[in-house]
């Protein structure tokens, strides 16, 4: 009886497998990996590319990846997979944009703050309101 | 007869309110089971990446990461806020401005400079209004929100403690604890501490393809870019359960509404109909 190890692939926003399996192939960084029971424990990021894990039935299933993280302990592997294009300007483009917006909401105060203090004014108004109602019922009308 | 005609547009007014009201309640109702199914779904990865995080605690790396170290809080502490986008949800947001701002006096008090990054547009536009030093922002994430959305805001925060601007990183948003019950929730982000796993005492270090820090690096970047995740999709659990609840008050208060308006119209009517009564007894006992 030929020995298996737990997989576990998952990401984000989901789970995708997980189950025992003879043999696994990942797309590491430095090169394709194939990593059988007892590895040593490694940790390597992953390239965008394609999981194969081969289960105990002798049957192969295909997932892909863009990327993640791929851990390994001698009885288990954890694939962290990700589900957004990841690269390190792209990263820095989404941060620019989140600066940015920052920076223009300041900018633009007159939309939303407006908005949000006209809110608050008519809580205020309508909390007066109410007590007014409540203070002629207690008076009879 | 016009009798009442104020009363009678007022109840009809209050009945559209009701339909508005019980029509949003269900919607969130819906929403919410939805939100939830995500929560759950977003948990396995969290629970992965904690447990690869404690085998690095226990493992002695020969490269110290700064997310791992202690570090003395000397120049500022940045907090991500996430709030929902819209409002009818009752206290929700606003017991978690309370939270926040209780937490931040903690840290002025201490003479440290804030730098905030909020999610949601509640959040941006109260923490405006407060003058907080808001350095990133995102909104409008909708009911499907991805970590795509997230990896900017999280980006400009790591860089900033990487640059030595904050020293202390927190995330705040609601937990869900269940449909009537949601916590305002403080969690220390940065640096990294208390995921211990009392199994592997021994000493022993991963193999690190390429190298450790780029390892490392990408993996406590996935590592607090999950937490946010799983803090945005919680709070998003949490708007819709407390809009289903503010909805369904805000219906039964207008049935209690309508009762009481329909009580005064009757009252009306019948002391119309009881004067013009007397009226015609009076005018044919005259003649």
């Amino acid at each position: 009886m030929a020995m298996t190890m737990h997989v576990d692939i998952v990401s984000a926003e989901a789970e995708i497998f997980s189950g025992p399996a003879h043999m696994v192939f990942a797309p590491g960084v430095m090169g394709e990996l194939g990593i059988m029971p007892r590895h040593a424990p490694l940790l390597t990021r992953l390239k965008p590319g394609e999981v194969r894990v081969r289960t105990p039935e002798g049957e192969e299933e295909f997932f892909y990846v863009s990327g993640g993280v791929l851990e390994i302990q001698p009885h288990s592997i954890t694939i962290l997979s990700d589900t957004a294009q990841r690269a390190k300007d792209l990263d820095e483009a989404a941060a620019l944009e989140a600066k940015h917006h920052a920076e223009q909401r300041l900018q633009d105060q007159v939309s939303e703050f407006d908005y949000a203090q006209a809110q608050t004014e008519l809580a205020e108004a309508m909390a007066q309101l109410q007590a007014i109602q409540k203070l002629r019922k207690k008076l009879g009308r | 007869m016009a009798v009442g005609k104020e009363i009678r547009t007022k109840i009809k007014s209050v009945k559209n309110t009701q339909k508005i009201t019980r029509a949003m309640e269900m919607v969130a109702a819906s929403k919410m089971r939805k939100a939830q199914d995500r929560m759950g779904a977003a948990r396995p990865y969290a629970e992965k990446i904690r447990n690869v995080i404690g085998h690095l605690a226990h493992a002695h790396p020969e490269y110290k990461h700064p997310y791992l170290q202690e570090r003395e809080v000397k120049k500022g502490v940045g907090f991500i806020i996430i709030s929902s986008d819209r409002g009818l949800c009752g206290g929700l947001n606003a017991n978690m401005f309370k939270a926040t701002v209780r937490a931040m006096r903690e840290w002025n008090d201490k003479g440290v400079k804030i730098d905030l990054c909020t999610i949601g547009a509640k959040a941006n536009a109260f923490f405006k209004r407060l003058g907080g030093n808001v350095i990133a922002q995102a909104s409008h994430l909708g009911d499907t929100p991805q970590v795509a959305d997230l990896i900017g805001v999280v980006k400009v925060m790591l860089d900033a403690y990487d640059a030595g601007q904050i020293d202390r990183l927190f995330l705040v948003y609601n937990e869900f604890v269940n449909t009537m019950t949601q916590r305002p929730h403080v969690e220390q982000l940065l640096p990294i501490h208390g995921v211990e796993d009392p199994q592997l005492k021994h000493h022993w270090d991963y193999l690190y393809e390429p190298d450790a820090k780029d390892v490392l690096d990408g993996l406590l970047m996935r590592y607090i870019e999950s937490l946010v995740y799983q803090g945005v999709v919680e709070n998003l659990s949490c708007e819709q359960a407390a809009r289903m609840v503010a909805m369904k008050s805000a219906s039964d208060n207008a049935g209690n509404l309508i009762g009481d308006l329909q009580l005064a119209y009757n009252k009306a009517r019948q002391a119309a109909i009881t004067q013009e009564l007397s009226e015609i007894v009076a005018g044919a006992a005259a003649v």
